[in-house]
């Protein structure tokens, strides 16, 4: 091609190319367009060597400025660190029962513990605190080894039956289905439980009920079944059941009764998070 | 016959009119000399008047007590307040900006289809900047013929000079433009000491760095180019305008056919119209046309062709308004030679009182909504997990987060009542209050607080699955009060 052929027309340029007769325009691009084209490029190079840009075997170039997402990100984790530390220092001093009634380290305890709560506790507990059957309900007003702050607070510092603490909360039911009670008086036993919590139950069953009840369960959950914290014995009376409140569920946990156990978290988590965490679960309705 | 005295022609080329628009061609610049006149007087105290409304509105005090900051207008994006005065908006508030923003349109609307495109002409910020860099550009380098023949020029050690005092008086100009904007979204006072010793928020130079490149460019290359390539109302205008809007026309009735050799003419027995084609109405015009082609998409009304114009009208003792605000009808009517004086009745027509009618309403009714605005809210949103809680004695309790609002600038104590859900009562995390159907708490000034709200009731009381019932806020003293129709939820029976 020699020769730029001009389009009679429009006066353009053509590139040369035709097809049946219609040749294609060699219309320039608008300058503006061009120019920021070019600025891009050369936008690029400075991008590239002022950043971390090309890929290399082991390692990549770093760029004249040292700029890592993941130093920044790090950056903001210390940053965020940095402005919890003056509610942290404060409340490290302070009884939970003052950290709860000044406001915003109230408010600040329940979002720290929330978070807390999430990463180790859900598991057990579930997302809302809501339990499972062997997991209790943190919600609700039954406890099991106390409602009160420091009640809290010492179940999630020991754990429950957690041997490797020698300080943490141990209940143990026995089994009264391995060579103590006969499988009638189970039956009978678990009809008394249940008229103890009011529900429907066998009346003649549970009258043979109660001299069982008195002889091998009364020390432990009580004359009236109320249980017993120091113990842990559970309150029988009322309608929470840890492993089902039904008949059968009752004469299952008499015969060979299952025992949850809750890590000791003082092992694993600082000081200030587990008040963190006694001061949320303590706020989500049924503290003491 | 009374021989008028001769004007001299100015050289010069309409370069934007309709038969040198090439798209490909690069653009040809515009000298506009300078004109007084009427219009020209109104557009300056027009440009005054806005760039001091512009500069000077950040700067302006309002008292607001202790809780609220005292800057006039404000917008505070960090705290998401806005301030205008006695005004203050929250972010769902908003639809106050939206209103606003639909009265200007209507108002757009209004202001065209009477008197043409003034927006663009007076009070657009474009033209109003183009005006302000233009006297810079006079004031440094001189008149259009100056400019001119100094654009042309080699670079001699004047021209140097002139071009780098234009170009640093108007980076000055941008400058102060795009660091005034910033002052909108701060304490002014404050930002400016910040933004001297280098304390600002990146953010606030950024900002400065783009509205002062975008301010150079617009006014001091751009120019005309932004209204006629960029801005999109140009287009839209087109169906605002009718045959009774007022727009800047040049009556060919009555000018043509212009003559340039009156004397010869007449001499020669031709008839001449009083146009003398002296090309000063296309040596004014900063759109670089020629309005004597005919109403055109490139003209912002700005009417300095008919200062112009009349000005070389009273030299040569001939009727002003060769070049007026005329519309459409009129230049018809006197066009064919059945003159109508245009009265002020030709503003009033169905299409002007259906814009001041909705302009009106949406105006009217914005106020109402101001005036009658509640200063406080309650929100409730109910606990999904776990959506109800069954506690020892069998009866239900769920869990809400309650938000009250306290839009007022000074703390306030409300109190929450309990109603429907006969029996039930409350409590609030946190609080060591009994539970009973009633919350009192004190939300500080300008704040949300955000409590959560545990209510029991036993199963007699439910109906079903979901019961309603009502949570209401009342402010203690002043009596103002806010309902929330909450649900509360228990199992299935």
């Amino acid at each position: 091609m020699s020769k730029v052929e001009i389009d009679e027309l429009s006066g353009t340029d053509t590139t040369g190319h035709e097809w049946d007769g219609i040749k294609e325009l060699d219309t320039p691009l608008p300058r503006w367009w061009l120019w920021t084209f070019y600025i891009t490029i050369v936008w690029a190079i400075g991008y590239m060597i002022a950043y971390p840009a090309i890929p290399l075997v082991t390692t990549y170039t770093k760029g004249l400025l040292g700029y890592s997402s993941r130093a920044e990100v790090a950056g903001e984790i210390a940053a965020a660190k940095q402005a919890q530390n003056k509610f942290l220092e404060k409340m490290s001093s302070m009884s939970l029962e003052d950290i709860r009634s000044d406001q915003e380290l109230f408010q600040f305890s329940v979002a720290g513990g929330k978070s807390a709560y999430l990463v180790n506790c859900v598991q057990c507990h579930g997302s809302g605190a809501q339990g499972a059957p062997g997991y209790p309900n943190l919600n609700d007003d039954d406890w099991i080894w106390g409602g009160s702050l420091e009640d809290i607070h010492t179940t999630l510092k020991h754990g429950v039956r957690h041997d490797a603490d020698d300080d943490t909360r141990v209940s143990e039911m026995p089994a009264f289905g391995e060579g103590v009670l006969e499988t009638p008086q189970i039956a009978a036993t678990a009809q008394f439980v249940l008229k103890l919590s009011g529900q429907e139950h066998d009346a003649t069953l549970a009258e043979q009920g109660v001299p069982i009840y008195a002889e091998n369960c009364a020390s432990c959950h009580g004359d009236e079944g109320k249980g017993d914290r120091e113990q842990g014995a559970p309150n029988l009376t009322d309608a929470i059941w840890l492993y089902g409140g039904d008949g059968v569920s009752i004469a299952k946990q008499i015969a060979k009764p299952s025992h949850g156990v809750m890590p000791a978290w003082a092992s694993r988590l600082d000081e200030n998070t587990i008040k963190q965490l006694a001061v949320y679960i303590h706020s989500l309705g049924g503290g003491e | 016959m009374n021989v008028k005295p001769e004007i001299d022609r100015i050289d010069v080329e309409a370069v934007n009119s309709k038969e040198k628009r090439s798209l490909y061609a690069a653009r040809v610049k515009v000298f506009p000399k300078r004109v007084s006149g009427t219009f020209r007087t109104l557009k300056w105290w027009v440009t005054a008047l806005t760039l001091a409304v512009y500069y000077i509105t950040p700067w302006l005090r309002w008292d607001r007590g202790d809780f609220a900051p005292d800057q006039a207008v404000l917008v505070d994006m960090a705290n998401r307040r806005f301030y205008f005065f006695f005004i203050q908006i929250w972010p769902q508030e908003f639809y106050y900006i939206a209103g606003l923003l639909v009265m200007a349109g209507i108002g757009l609307f209004l202001v065209t289809s009477t008197v043409g495109r003034a927006w663009c002409g007076y009070a657009c910020p474009q033209t109003v900047w183009v005006d302000f860099f233009l006297v810079i550009e006079r004031w440094v380098e001189g008149d259009r013929n100056a400019r001119i023949k100094l654009d042309t020029a080699a670079w001699t050690g004047d021209k140097i000079v002139k071009r780098i005092s234009k170009h640093a008086l108007w980076v000055l100009i941008a400058i102060s433009t795009g660091g005034a904007w910033i002052f909108y979204f701060a304490d002014a006072p404050t930002l400016m000491i910040n933004l001297v010793t280098g304390k600002a928020p990146f953010v606030a130079y950024s900002t400065i760095a783009i509205l002062t490149a975008t301010t150079y460019i617009f006014a001091g290359f751009m120019r005309e180019q932004v209204c006629t390539y960029m801005c999109p109302w140009p287009r839209v205008q087109g169906a605002m305008l009718d045959e009774d809007s007022l727009v800047v026309t040049y009556n060919d009735w009555r000018g043509e056919p212009r003559s340039r050799h009156r004397k010869k003419a007449i001499a020669a027995g031709q008839t001449t119209g009083d146009c003398v084609d002296c090309n000063a109405c296309v040596a004014v015009c900063p759109m670089g046309i020629d309005i004597r082609d005919g109403n055109q998409l490139e003209c912002i009304t700005c009417a300095l062709c008919i200062d112009a114009c009349n000005g070389v009208m009273e030299k040569l003792g001939t009727p002003k308004s060769l070049i007026s605000y005329t519309t459409l009808r009129d230049f018809n009517e006197n066009a064919s030679g059945r003159p109508t004086p245009t009265t002020w009745r030709s503003f009033i027509r169905p299409r002007t009182f259906i814009y001041i009618a909705f302009w009106a309403a949406i105006g009217f009714a914005m106020l109402f909504v101001l005036l009658n605005r509640d200063r406080m809210g309650i929100n409730v949103l109910h606990d999904r997990n776990p959506i109800f809680v069954q506690l020892a004695d069998g009866s239900i309790r769920n869990g809400y987060t309650v938000k009250i609002l306290n839009m007022e600038l000074r703390p306030r104590s409300f109190r929450i009542d309990l109603k429907g859900l006969e029996g039930a009562t409350m409590v609030m995390a946190g609080s060591d209050v009994a539970p009973s159907r009633q919350i009192s708490l004190d939300v500080p000034a300008d704040k949300l607080r955000i409590i959560q709200v545990y209510v029991t009731a036993s199963r007699a009381q439910m109906k079903g699955e979901t019961t309603p019932f009502k949570l209401i806020a009342t402010d203690i003293e002043g009596g103002e009060t806010a309902v929330y129709d909450a649900a509360f939820k228990g199992p299935d029976k």
